[in-house]
């Protein structure tokens, strides 16, 4: 038998938690060569991340248990090794990055300093790790480097910052580099060439890459090979294509049937009159323009995307219409009234027609309120929609319309899943009978297959209520199946609109094609041609 | 407080629900006892034990504790006017509390709900409130209290009012604190698009979640305010002899000290349990009361393996 670089044999971790023991991985087993990428792809509550964490010894035991297995590192088992030693694996042999790279910056250094410092805490001499510090930062694209060394975390922007972990992970040129969602939380054309910049390093320096992620996109982009993940087993493993192609697991099948951006594009009906007129809407914050003058039209019933990378506005936009900010300017027509002009009081009995779906559903339900008392306060604020006596009725009902179960109503919000409280929330919204809901990165936050039912759900609620949507996206697949039209938004401008054939079949703005070119597609075919046109826009 | 749509939860199975929860967790249980047995003195103590608590008797000055021979009041000895210390603890319990409760009550509701304002309106308001909490911050406590209770009667009335205003800004500073963080949150946002109103955003989303830190601070605060009225008490501006109190007790006993302890210990143990008893009890409340903590209390003793 051949030694691999990192062998993970047959392990399995249980938890203690409030609910008894959860067997959070049950025996696996993987391994990861040198110059190798490895994928480790599955949903939240697979197990997916536990794996790393065992080798990074960061499991918290108790709460945590490793019942049984290896981890095998050039032969050694790091199970058995002692603390002392495997510190010293940690971090000079074996290195992390992790998903926001704000919360593993400290704050309050310099990141020249803090990338220093993990080199001098494996014994590195000031001056080197200074140097090595100053080539690294250089070597991954962070522009003046020399100026980079004082500046602090926040003064960086996500890309950057993640650049900078990477940097950080590989001072003491570490074998293998474990990456749990590197990109999850960045753009898309940051994501892509964060992703390149693995690549290319990887190339360079010939270590593993053992990389954590959810996202199929990233797995054909990236991966030599990938072990899917489903509650605590390995499914299987294979290379992208055969699993894009010949995947023989149930799971691994709806995985990739769960993948956006495949189905019908809709067919806009130029009929009915707008119901919302935006003119020349603009925000500042001090000197800062977000929003400089944007224009458009919202139709009844119709769904309208708005999707745009972080910073160019796109939520702005939704705050403004629904008056949780003030704008510095411009109008909004709903029905002939301008929603920017309006009173507090006079706006009251206008919010009942619009409502919004926040991003993080955890955030967006008050964790002190029960299920029931957060649908029915909607009519507590606006009697006269529905008698107190069919309060009851009409939760279940909504309940049941949103695909839960009448019973959930005296549940507290933590003891849904995320997609079931995403579901609570688009069920608070229907409450108030809205005509149009505004979903601000509303399937953001779930993973692919819940991603695929909710949007299924507010489908089915578009066509049985005639609601119309204003959807705010950075996901530009799951933008394709479901909205009618879409505005392409860059640097608080609107760059380009239009329907979504003519967004995605034939863009005509430079800002849009680099768009799609950066999005990932699951199949590794098509990302190798995405890749492809990438490049070449980039030149 | 608006909560018209809480009385559905609140079933008959929610009492027995928190009896569960309160047995589940011993020591907040036995804190609860001994605050009953604490509340039970204070209410029945004076009309049964005021003629045994002031009745002097010079032959049992001083008298140690732990002997029956003088009878059961006796069991914690007597003090320098030989009066039963057992009977004078369970008298002064009233006054103690009633101090103590009503400063704390009344700090609470008035410092709260100007942190509430202060911190959910304008920036003007906010600020002249933030700055009446620091003038009174600024002035020692004890010598406003000097003052005031110089220019006023000494009665539980106006100590209640001294002390309630002296700890106002603790109560104001940390609920404007706290809004200013809860108001950012993604579900005081969702209520704002539903179009809830400023009242029912302040008291049903912003308060209940900064209650439990209020409640917290409460407890600490009520032996801060039992030893600060037994310290004015000692300056002889507080509580007037034959009025009795804990506090009043300690500093009556410190110069025996050396030679009977007893005198200011067992009316100090009064004070330390009943502290500490509000602490645990308090601890166990904001688990109780938050519905995402709540399983930790309703696992009970199980273990899961």
């Amino acid at each position: 038998m051949t030694e691999h670089l990192l062998e993970v044999r047959d392990l399995s971790v249980r938890f203690h938690t409030a609910r008894g023991m959860v067997n959070a991985v049950n025996g696996i087993s993987w391994h990861l060569d040198r110059g190798e990428t490895l994928a480790i792809l599955g949903e939240s509550g697979s197990g997916k991340s536990v794996s790393a964490s065992a080798i990074m010894n960061l499991i918290d035991c108790p709460p945590g248990e490793i019942t049984s297995g290896q981890i095998l590192f050039e032969g050694r088992d790091l199970l058995t090794l002692d603390a002392e030693t495997r510190r010293d694996i940690n971090g000079r042999r074996i290195a992390m990055i992790f998903q926001d790279p704000l919360s593993h910056l400290n704050p309050v250094y310099p990141v020249g300093w803090q990338i220093a410092e993990a080199g001098m805490a494996h014994g590195l001499p000031r001056a080197k790790a200074r140097a090595r510090t100053l080539q690294l930062l250089t070597r991954v694209g962070i522009p003046d480097p020399e100026a980079a060394m004082a500046k602090y975390p926040h003064q960086f922007s996500g890309g950057q910052r993640q650049r900078l972990m990477i940097a950080m992970a590989l001072v003491l040129k570490p074998d293998i580099l474990i990456a749990d969602e590197p990109t999850t939380a960045l753009d898309v054309t940051v994501q892509a060439e964060v992703l390149s910049l693995l690549e290319e390093l990887q190339e360079e320096t010939g270590m593993g890459l053992l990389l954590i992620t959810h996202d199929l996109g990233v797995v054909a982009e990236a991966a030599d090979r990938a072990v899917v993940m489903e509650g605590g087993r390995v499914v299987e493993t294979g290379t992208p294509r055969d699993l894009y192609h010949g995947a023989s697991h149930p799971y691994t099948r709806k995985l990739l049937a769960a993948a956006p951006g495949k189905g019908e594009m809709r067919q806009p009906d130029e009929a009915p009159a707008p119901i919302l007129q935006v003119r020349g809407l603009e925000k500042s914050y001090g000197p800062f323009r977000a929003l400089r003058g944007v224009d458009f039209d919202l139709r009844a019933g119709e769904t309208l995307a708005v999707v745009g990378e972080s910073g160019s506005g796109k939520s702005t936009v939704a705050r403004l219409l629904l008056r949780l900010e003030e704008a510095t300017g411009g109008s909004a027509l709903w029905k002939g009234e301008d929603l920017l002009q309006k009173s507090p009081r006079q706006m009251a009995p206008l919010r009942r027609q619009l409502q919004m779906v926040f991003q993080d559903p955890t955030q967006s339900l008050a964790p002190h309120m029960s299920v029931f008392q957060i649908i029915s306060e909607a009519w507590a604020i606006h009697p006269g929609i529905l008698p107190k006596a069919r309060w009851r009725a009409r939760v279940a009902e909504l309940l049941e319309q949103v695909g839960l179960r009448p019973e959930h109503a005296e549940r507290h919000p933590h003891q849904f899943s995320g997609g079931q409280r995403q579901r609570i929330a688009i069920a608070r919204a229907l409450a108030l009978e809205p005509e149009l809901i505004i979903c601000d990165e509303a399937v953001s936050a779930l993973d692919v297959s819940i991603q695929a039912q909710v949007i299924d759900l507010l489908g089915k609620l578009r066509d049985e209520l005639g609601l119309a949507f204003i959807f705010i996206a950075h996901d530009l697949p799951v933008v394709r199946d479901f909205a009618d039209r879409v505005l392409v938004m860059q640097k608080g401008e609107i760059v380009e609109q239009g329907s979504v054939a003519q967004i995605f079949d034939a863009p005509q703005a430079l800002y849009t094609q680099r768009l799609l070119a950066a999005g990932l597609d699951a199949d590794p075919d098509v990302q190798a041609d995405r890749r492809a046109a990438r490049l070449a826009l980039a030149k | 407080m608006a909560t018209p749509t809480t009385d559905d939860t609140k079933a008959p199975g929610a009492l027995r629900r928190y009896a569960r929860m309160l047995w589940a967790d011993k020591l907040a249980c036995a804190a609860a006892l001994f605050l009953l047995m604490m509340l039970l003195f204070a209410v029945f103590g004076p009309t049964l034990l005021d003629g045994a608590a002031s009745k002097q008797n010079l032959r049992a000055r001083n008298a140690a504790p732990f002997t029956l021979e003088r009878g059961f009041l006796y069991l914690l000895g007597g003090d320098a006017l030989g009066r039963p210390l057992l009977a004078r603890i369970i008298v002064a319990a009233q006054n103690t509390l009633v101090i103590a409760a009503g400063a704390v009550a009344a700090s609470m509701a008035v410092g709260a709900t100007l942190g509430l304002i202060a911190g959910y309106a304008g920036r003007t308001t906010g600020e002249v409130i933030m700055r009446l909490a620091d003038v009174i911050m600024s002035f020692p406590s004890l010598l406003l209290a000097v003052i005031v209770l110089y220019m006023l009667e000494p009665s539980i009335g106006n100590l209640v009012l001294v002390l309630a205003i002296t700890r106002i800004p603790i109560y104001l500073r940390t609920t404007r604190a706290e809004v200013l963080e809860v108001r950012e949150r993604m579900f005081v946002q969702a209520a704002q698009v539903m179009g809830a109103s400023t009242l029912r955003i302040i008291f049903r989303h912003i308060l209940p979640v900064i209650l439990p830190t209020l409640l917290t601070i409460a407890t600490l605060d009520f032996a801060f305010v039992m030893l600060a009225e037994s310290a004015l008490s000692f300056l002889g501006i507080g509580i007037q002899p034959p009025e009795i109190t804990w506090g009043l007790m300690v500093s009556q006993g410190r110069q025996y000290l050396t030679s009977a302890w007893w005198l200011a210990f067992w009316p100090g143990l009064a004070i330390i349990l009943t502290t500490m008893s509000l602490n645990l009890l308090s601890s166990w409340m904001r688990i109780a009361l938050n519905p995402t903590q709540r399983w930790r209390l309703e696992l009970g003793g199980k273990r899961n393996d």
